[in-house]
């Protein structure tokens, strides 16, 4: 690993100052889990690593405000694994954290570490994605929230800009009852990328939405208004036109090691169904229906 | 020459106060540094497990970690785990059981299970492949370990 200086700062303001002085040649050290590595490879060479895990702003790390849960850049996928109002709201979202890397990665690893490394791997987008995450960014002219969809931009690259630090994801319960999962495929279980990631939800109004990742640049959110994936007696051959329309944006690279595009594409559609059925079954239950 | 950072810290119960290079990971500064050489240096990516410690009752991979990160924390070693002399519960299973064979992994493996036997007395064999996912043993005697844990268990509720 290269030489550089090390940052502790304890206060947002003090770490945005570290920031702006720096530009380009700090890195910001939450779980390290995915810088570290790339310091050692030398594909991150930063003058200076600012350490946001003493920031005073920071702590608590998840914070539940009526329908509304904030999470800050120290809240490691354990933590999201373990907070039950998490599992009853957004069990996807803990259903993709639950499968990140092994239990050290995962105590390690955070939530908007996941996001701002901007792996289109990344197992978490797909659930962020779906349930309509906003990520709040602060700089020295303020702070700004950003709809998810519209904060990761592509591989390795989101719309933080220098000198900003992203401070929170925040996600707010649905007014409908909204069921939802998310599926993965490995080449193992235990510690892998994903080949493919996807998650489903589907509200009492019939509205299906389908968020999909690691088969192109980023992942992609598509949603289905016409009530047919939402519908258990829809034929398959209707189902399937939806799905081949949502999935428009896979276009998975034939350099991966880890599946053929051919496969990818194929399993998008199997993890599809997988997980839209298992969203319809939760909403259900939720409507209490037996 | 790097920066050094003076930091503050108990390593296997014995408060330690040192100078690390802020360029160092906790893998380096346990080997290198402090002698610890029980933890095992691996695949650096955080895939194996061979690094595991224990950070504050968490298990972590110590190759992904910055040794300034400890500054003011309790590690625990494979080294912090026998007392007196004498092998600790969970190691004399390992043994009792054969689950060594190269032995490359075991430092980490112990680890894992020491830090899901402190939170979970009695754990069901799901919850040992889950807690020890992340530690792979190349020799595969993945049988032989996950029995050593819960015989250790087992021993431990005794």
């Amino acid at each position: 690993m290269k030489e550089f200086s090390y940052e502790r700062p304890e206060s947002l303001e003090e770490a945005l100052q570290v920031l702006g002085a720096n530009g380009s040649e700090a890195e910001i050290l939450a779980g390290g889990t995915d810088l570290v590595i790339a310091m050692r490879d030398r594909y991150a060479q930063p003058k200076v690593v600012v350490d946001i895990k003493h920031i005073a702003e920071f702590s608590p790390s998840l914070t539940w405000d009526g329908d509304t849960v904030t999470l800050s850049p120290t809240a490691t996928m354990s933590e999201v694994v373990a907070d039950e109002g998490i599992n009853t709201h957004f069990p996807a979202l803990a259903e993709a954290a639950v499968v990140v890397g092994s239990v050290q990665i995962r105590n390690r690893a955070t939530l908007l570490g996941n996001i701002c490394n901007g792996s289109p791997a990344a197992d978490t987008a797909p659930p962020l994605l779906a349930y309509d995450a906003t990520i709040v960014v602060a700089g020295s002219e303020g702070t700004r929230k950003i709809p998810i969809d519209d904060f990761i931009v592509g591989p390795g690259r989101t719309d933080l800009r220098e000198g900003e630090i992203a401070i929170a994801i925040e996600l707010a319960v649905p007014p409908r009852l909204v069921g939802s999962a998310y599926e993965r495929m490995t080449r193992r279980r235990g510690t892998d990328l994903a080949s493919v990631t996807l998650c489903a939800t589907v509200d009492d109004a019939g509205v299906t939405q389908v968020a999909y990742g690691s088969v192109g640049p980023r992942a992609w959110l598509k949603t289905d208004e016409t009530g047919v994936l939402a519908d258990p007696a829809a034929s398959s051959e209707a189902k399937a036109a939806v799905y081949e329309e949502m999935f428009v944006d896979a276009s998975p690279s034939v350099r991966s090691m880890r599946a053929s595009p051919d496969y990818r594409r194929a399993m998008l559609r199997v993890l599809g169904a997988r997980a839209v059925g298992r969203a319809t079954e939760r909403l259900q239950k939720l409507q209490g229906v037996s | 020459m790097s920066e050094t950072v003076h930091i503050e810290a108990t390593v296997n119960g014995r408060d330690r106060a040192f100078e690390v290079a802020a360029n160092h990971t906790l893998l380096d500064v346990l080997r290198d540094q402090l002698g610890l050489t029980g933890t095992k240096e691996c695949c650096v990516v955080g895939e194996c497990g061979a690094c595991t410690v224990v950070v504050d009752g968490i298990p972590m991979n110590s190759c992904l970690m910055l040794a300034v990160e400890i500054d003011g924390r309790d590690v625990t070693t494979v080294e912090g785990l026998a007392a007196d002399g004498h092998l600790n519960a969970l190691q004399q299973a390992f043994l009792d059981v054969s689950a060594p064979q190269c032995g490359f992994c075991i430092p980490g493996q112990l680890m894992s299970a020491h830090a899901l036997l402190q939170r979970n007395a009695d754990p069901t064999i799901d919850d040992v492949h889950e807690a020890l996912g992340g530690n792979l043993c190349r020799c595969a005697g993945y049988l032989q370990i996950t029995e050593a844990v819960m015989v250790a268990a087992e021993a431990g509720r005794q």
